[in-house]
């Protein structure tokens, strides 16, 4: 499972480069939200994977059951998908209106570089 | 967009979406739900309504202006943190009330409700503040 | 006290929001903002206060236990940095009275330059690296927001390279925590300074600080990622570009400083040659970019680049004294920075234009401001008495003492280069004579008559928010200078409190406070 999950988050990696290098922006978008997954499960992966019962007191208990999963990665990659929501929501507001100033979708040509 | 189903669907479904958040927001203290996701469920109920209707009508529906909304949120889930000050406790330590009430019994309301009240509100007003920008031709932006 | 610790965070909270609820009155927002900066400077202050006797303090949110809840910690460095977020948000609010213009007052200026001080002092506050994370987003969607308030094309392009860029190196941050946590089991800044001693298996940790080397480095903009600054910082208005310039850079640097004096210090045969490199390239390139500079705002930020540079010494070096140097040189160069981009913004009101061959003769027509530019460049380019020539001074000292004769020699060459371009703005934008001006006619005072002609006429309480913040920022960096020993004091404390992280483990981990 955890070579899996390191192989998948490997190749979320190389789309997202992939996505990045190319000149539209579009493309930008899609990659960098490739690569926000792909961090978000690394960290998923290296939290360690087990499987285990959620972190959560039972009614009437005093204390966790063993096993439990370490509820920290989850809460730190909920945390980082809320933020990123909030980021990528504004980036898409943002090239959008680029895009509506420039009529363009090519980062070279934005620059002023033709070709 | 003028599909003659989508706009009835929508002009009885959003009134049951925005319900359906309320539901997600109160059982989120100890179980899957929470401020976050219900707030996202109800800024979808009127992303939902101003597809179908257009932007104008969602905005007359909602009536308060998304960005009063996130100020508001914040404000709420801001003063959550200070109950736990006034009784001497760091900021932000959650406090608990419970209060008698007929055919209930003991309620047990705390300030991670009011918190999440503020989140809630917050998050409908951060996600139609950009949802509008995106849908209106030349709205207010970002 | 508790509350004390939260306050540089509140403040500006409660400020962004009740100016988001008042946005209809610009009276309101405008007294939100000035008080709110000076209640963060009240806050600030009084946490100096508190941490100038060398003790720690330390908040424990929601009073969770230390390493699974989020602390808020004050030691010397934070409570330094936090003073001079506070300084320099109030000297650009009251700027940005005169200089932002109504559409981006009624968008939310204000709201903005709040959130983003509140992202900054968390950043400055936090004890624990995930915390951190969040609060560099909290600055970051502000300073994306405020980077193209306005809408204009060029302000669209600049901030699609900053957006990507600052994306990229908070997914690189996110990894970095996720291997970290994944090979520590914490992510608490007093935790992580514990385990690193002990810590045999450097590898993985090599890994996580490589990241962070690069996702800091990103936002502080060392070499080879400082592209991004030069492109973007000098298409904002100027009170924002300021207010980037004064903090943004200086949180990567922060960032920086701490995580690689406390955490990553298992392995500093692998880091410290890395610094040097760094340190050395980011003075180069920056300095050179700048002297081919030819307009005022973006010759400014490619210095910001070749400061950063130096700032980076105090981690080549690594001694206590070359990281004092490095904290008080960067306080010193938020400060002369920010100053010297206000005195950008008011030749941009008076002028139209901030490209140097266009504009001339300020020297008459605003003497004061000409004062003013003067001492500012004089303390950034480092000669004394100023606060740049002690911060370089003891830098400089600390490489020599430390062997790094190279490093040492390139911090002198860069400071020669910076006096160089600094003396390219004296010349063309104060001492010659306005090239507008009727050539034909050659004498003198109808030259210059014609050239406060072209002024474009500022009320005088305009001028007076113009020049008021400016001037108190070059007073300070004045008084950096002279009274050079008791700052150093401070530093020299907060260097101690980086290197030996013991009392920072107590403080937090121990016991209650």
């Amino acid at each position: 499972m955890q070579l899996l999950l390191a192989i998948l988050s490997g190749v979320l990696f190389a789309a997202g480069v992939f996505l990045i290098l190319r000149r539209s922006l579009m493309r930008l978008v899609l990659g960098l939200i490739f690569i926000g997954h792909a961090a978000n499960l690394v960290i998923f992966t290296a939290g360690g994977l087990k499987g285990a019962a959620p972190a959560i007191v039972a009614e009437g208990a005093r204390q966790l059951e063993q096993p439990y999963a370490d509820p920290l990665p989850q809460a730190l990659i909920l945390t980082a998908i809320v933020i990123s929501f909030g980021l990528f929501a504004f980036f898409l507001v943002l090239i959008k209106r680029t895009y509506q100033a420039s009529g363009l979708d090519d980062l070279d040509e934005l620059d002023g570089r033709k070709g | 967009m003028s599909s003659v189903i989508l706009r009835i669907a929508a002009r009885s479904l959003t009134p049951l979406l925005s319900l359906a958040s309320l539901f997600l927001l109160l059982r989120g203290h100890n179980a899957p739900g929470g401020g976050f996701i219900g707030g996202l469920l109800a800024a979808s109920a009127i992303a939902f309504y101003a597809m179908a209707l257009g932007p104008a009508p969602a905005r007359r529906w909602l009536r308060i202006v998304p960005r009063t909304l996130l100020a508001v949120g914040l404000l709420v889930a801001l003063s959550a943190g200070l109950p736990a000050l006034i009784a001497g406790r760091p900021f932000l330590t959650g406090m608990w009330w419970h209060p008698e009430l007929p055919f209930i019994g003991s309620l047990p309301l705390g300030t991670p409700l009011w918190f999440d009240l503020g989140v809630y509100l917050a998050v409908i007003g951060f996600v139609l503040t950009i949802f509008f920008a995106l849908v209106e031709a030349e709205g207010e932006g970002g | 006290m508790n509350l004390l610790l939260v306050a540089p965070i509140l403040i500006p909270l409660v400020a962004a929001v009740l100016s988001m609820l008042l946005r209809t009155s610009q009276r309101a927002q405008q007294s939100i903002a000035v008080i709110g900066g000076m209640g963060m400077l009240t806050s600030a202050i009084s946490l100096l206060d508190a941490a100038a006797d060398g003790s720690i303090q330390v908040l424990r949110l929601g009073d969770w236990p230390a390493p699974f809840g989020i602390v808020l910690v004050v030691d010397l460095f934070s409570a330094l940095m936090l003073l001079l977020t506070a300084v320099i948000g109030l000297a650009v609010i009251v700027y940005s009275l005169a200089a932002i213009d109504l559409p981006r007052r009624r968008f939310g200026y204000f709201p903005l330059v709040h959130v983003l001080l509140m992202g900054v002092s968390g950043a400055f506050l936090t004890g624990d690296l995930f915390n951190l994370f969040v609060w560099f987003e909290v600055m970051l969607i502000a300073s994306f927001v405020l980077l193209v308030l306005g809408g204009e094309q060029k302000q669209l392009q600049g901030a699609v390279k900053y957006v990507t860029l600052n994306l990229l190196a908070s997914a690189m941050f996110l990894i970095g925590t996720g291997l970290l946590y994944g090979k520590t089991g914490t992510l608490n800044l007093a935790s992580l300074a514990m385990l690193s001693g002990t810590d045999a298996e450097n590898a993985a940790l090599n890994v996580s600080a490589v990241l962070f080397l690069a996702s800091f480095g990103i936002k502080a903009a060392v070499f080879p990622f400082f592209f991004w600054l030069p492109d973007s910082y000098h298409v904002p208005p100027v009170p924002v570009t300021a207010l980037f310039s004064g903090l943004l850079t200086k949180v990567g640097i922060y960032a920086l400083m701490r995580t690689f004096s406390m955490v990553f210090v298992h392995d500093t045969d692998f880091t410290r040659p890395l610094f040097v490199v760094l340190a050395a390239m980011t003075m180069i390139t920056g300095v050179i970019g700048a002297v081919a500079q030819g307009e005022m705002r973006r010759l400014l930020s490619f210095h910001i680049v070749s400061q950063i540079g130096y700032a980076l010494i105090g981690l080549a070096v690594f001694t206590p004294l070359a990281l004092s140097g490095a904290i008080y040189f960067t306080l010193h160069v938020a400060i002369a920075k920010t100053a010297l981009f206000l005195v950008a913004g008011y030749v941009l009101a008076v002028r139209g234009d901030t490209t140097l061959k266009n504009i001339g003769g300020l020297l008459r027509s605003a003497p004061l401001l000409t004062a003013l530019f003067l001492l500012a460049a004089i303390s950034l380019a480092g000669l004394p008495p100023f606060s740049g020539f002690f911060a370089k001074f003891a830098l400089v000292k600390a490489g020599l003492d430390a062997g790094e004769f190279l490093l040492a020699a390139v911090a002198l060459a860069v400071g020669v280069l910076t006096l160089f371009s600094m003396m390219k703005i004296w010349n063309e934008v104060f001492w010659k004579d306005d090239p507008n001006a009727p050539a034909g006619d050659a004498s003198e005072a109808s030259a210059s008559s014609a050239a406060a002609a072209r002024i474009t006429p500022l009320t005088s309480s305009a001028r007076l928010l113009y020049i008021l913040p400016l001037a108190c920022l070059v007073l300070l960096t004045v008084i950096m200078g002279i009274a050079a020993q008791g700052v150093f004091e401070w530093t020299d404390a907060a260097a101690r409190q980086l290197l030996e992280p013991e009392q920072y483990i107590r403080a937090v981990l121990g016991g209650p406070q």
